[in-house]
């Protein structure tokens, strides 16, 4: 397998800081249909190497590469999800959904005239999720879970090669972060996408990623890369064997390593 | 307890009887502490003027009423239109905003005489008076509503390779709109302060002008009743722009908090 995200020594510093820079040195390779993590200290510069990914920011030295090719411009094969869902109030659930077909070619200019299939898709898409038929309803009539979910699906609805994700599950209670967990572990598993999610939550690293990252403080760069190689298909009960736990616990000795 | 039955009714009958205890005290109080009449007309000499003067009350009411709603009219298209161009680029923010706070300061009765001085007397300085001093919280309310995008939004989008006007016209301007329905609200009652404004220092017609000449004659009653047929036109205004406001942008009224 060949790389699919290349960053190469990148180093970014934002012009209006006299602070360090956010990124340093910083070098990750993820192959493509990979589904990789990165965890760190809070303001290691995570959301930076989003932007940096999704051709948002450019960095002053080094190199990123996406699917083979230099990123100058933002990405336009990736989806993104946030911690906070950003649905349009105004736009029913459905249509929400829709926006980056509006966006991005060639849907945009066939939306209008295959709108049925288009919604069809949409439809199909809430079905993964758990949200069957509740696209007629505006996200603010959903609970703060179903948002979320509603928000991955607009991450895939245009069927990116590439899907960022910045701390999606951080504002849930635990019991929907684990549903969660599960929904997007088998959207990844139908879908094969490649992945970057960006997290504080340890289990959930180990839980749905191949290989986990560890930044550290500012300025941010890779401290340990960890292959997880727990058999998938994986399933909530992994979470309480030793193997899961131990690995855990060593991630977080890192974490306490980079913090200090 | 069941809230349901009288309770809700009251709700409703809460307007027309506050309204009405005002009217009681003031008519009761100018009775008991006999106010002259000259100095605070009690209601029912007000009622008693609306009779009287009943077709020059009516004639300068439509005055002013059309020359507020046209000077309003131009606020809105040009609120807009500035709103949208001060909220477009943090660059023309930063340079116009100064000048519009700057502008929003003056006085306008200050300016009517210039008015007066380019378009001489008549129905335009008042138009333009409630255009003028109108405008502001319009454009203010388009320009906060396309610069307070949720910036996770504008990443996704942006991500997706949309252009800044793209992100504008599928997020900004929706978004924008109930600040802008509310904005209309203030600007229609601050229409209204500038044709008046106007009429009072340079007209031919309008209520500001009728209350002028009133004064002059010493027919105080008619004086309150012009404030009054104002009153009345306000909030038969403002409540047009809460209908529009409701049904323009229903979803953002979803909490309960404002009910």
């Amino acid at each position: 397998m060949n790389p699919f995200v290349e960053i190469e020594n990148v180093t970014l510093s934002y012009s209006d800081e006299l602070r360090e820079p956010a990124v340093q040195d910083l070098s990750i390779s993820i192959e493509e249909g990979e589904f990789s993590a990165v965890v760190g200290p809070s303001g290691c510069g995570k959301s930076t190497l989003m932007k940096l990914v999704t051709g948002l920011l450019f960095p002053q030295a080094g190199q990123v590469r996406v699917d083979g090719a230099q990123v100058d411009s933002p990405l336009k094969i990736a989806g993104m999800a946030f911690q906070n869902p950003v649905m349009l109030p105004w736009r029913k659930t459905l249509e929400n959904l829709l926006l980056p077909l509006e966006i991005v070619s060639p849907h945009r200019e066939r939306l209008r005239k295959e709108k049925k299939a288009y919604h069809q898709q949409a439809e199909e898409l809430l079905k993964t999720v758990g949200l069957e038929g509740c696209g007629d309803q505006y996200p603010w009539q959903l609970s703060g879970g179903m948002q979320q979910r509603a928000s991955l699906c607009r991450a895939l609805i245009h069927e990116p090669k590439l899907l960022m994700l910045d701390e999606p599950f951080a504002a849930l209670d635990s019991f929907t972060r684990e549903e969660l967990w599960c929904v997007m572990r088998d959207l990844w598993q139908q879908k094969k996408f490649t992945v970057i999610l960006v997290t504080h939550d340890l289990p959930e690293a180990v839980f749905l990623a191949d290989r986990i990252f560890v930044m550290s403080s500012r300025p941010g760069k890779i401290l340990v890369e960890r292959k997880i190689d727990l058999p998938r298909p994986r399933e909530l009960d992994l979470c309480f064997t030793p193997e899961f736990t131990s690995i855990v616990h060593e991630l977080r000795g890192h974490i306490s390593e980079a913090r200090s | 307890m069941n809230p349901s039955g009288s309770k809700i009714n009251w709700q409703k009958l809460s307007p027309w009887l506050y309204t009405a205890g005002l009217f009681l005290i003031w008519e009761l109080s100018c009775w008991l502490f006999s106010i002259p009449i000259y100095f605070l007309p009690p209601p029912t000499v007000i009622l008693h003027a609306f009779q009287e003067f009943q077709t020059a009350l009516w004639e300068n009411s439509i005055q002013t009423l059309w020359t507020t709603i046209v000077g309003f009219g131009i606020a809105i298209v040009f609120g807009m239109v500035l709103g949208l161009i001060i909220g477009w680029s943090k660059n023309i923010y930063n340079g116009i905003y100064p000048i519009m706070v700057g502008f929003n300061s003056i006085p306008k009765v200050a300016v009517v005489p210039i008015l007066v001085l380019w378009f001489g007397i008549g129905w335009i300085p008042a138009v333009l008076t409630a255009f003028l001093i109108s405008f502001f919280p319009i454009v203010v309310n388009v320009a906060t509503g396309l610069a307070t995008i949720e910036p996770e939004l504008e990443d996704v989008l942006r991500a997706l390779g949309a252009k800044k006007w793209e992100i504008n016209v599928k997020v900004g301007i929706p978004r924008s709109l109930p600040y802008f329905f509310g904005s209309l609200k203030i600007a229609i009652t601050l229409a209204f302060v500038g044709s008046v404004i106007s009429e009072t220092v340079a007209a031919n017609k309008g209520i500001g002008h009728m209350m002028l000449i009133a004064q002059a004659n010493f027919e105080i009653p008619l004086v309150f009743a012009g404030l009054v047929a104002l009153a009345v036109e306000g909030i038969g205004m403002y409540a047009i722009m809460a209908f529009i406001e409701k049904r323009m942008t229903g979803w953002a009224h979803r909490s309960g908090f404002a009910q």
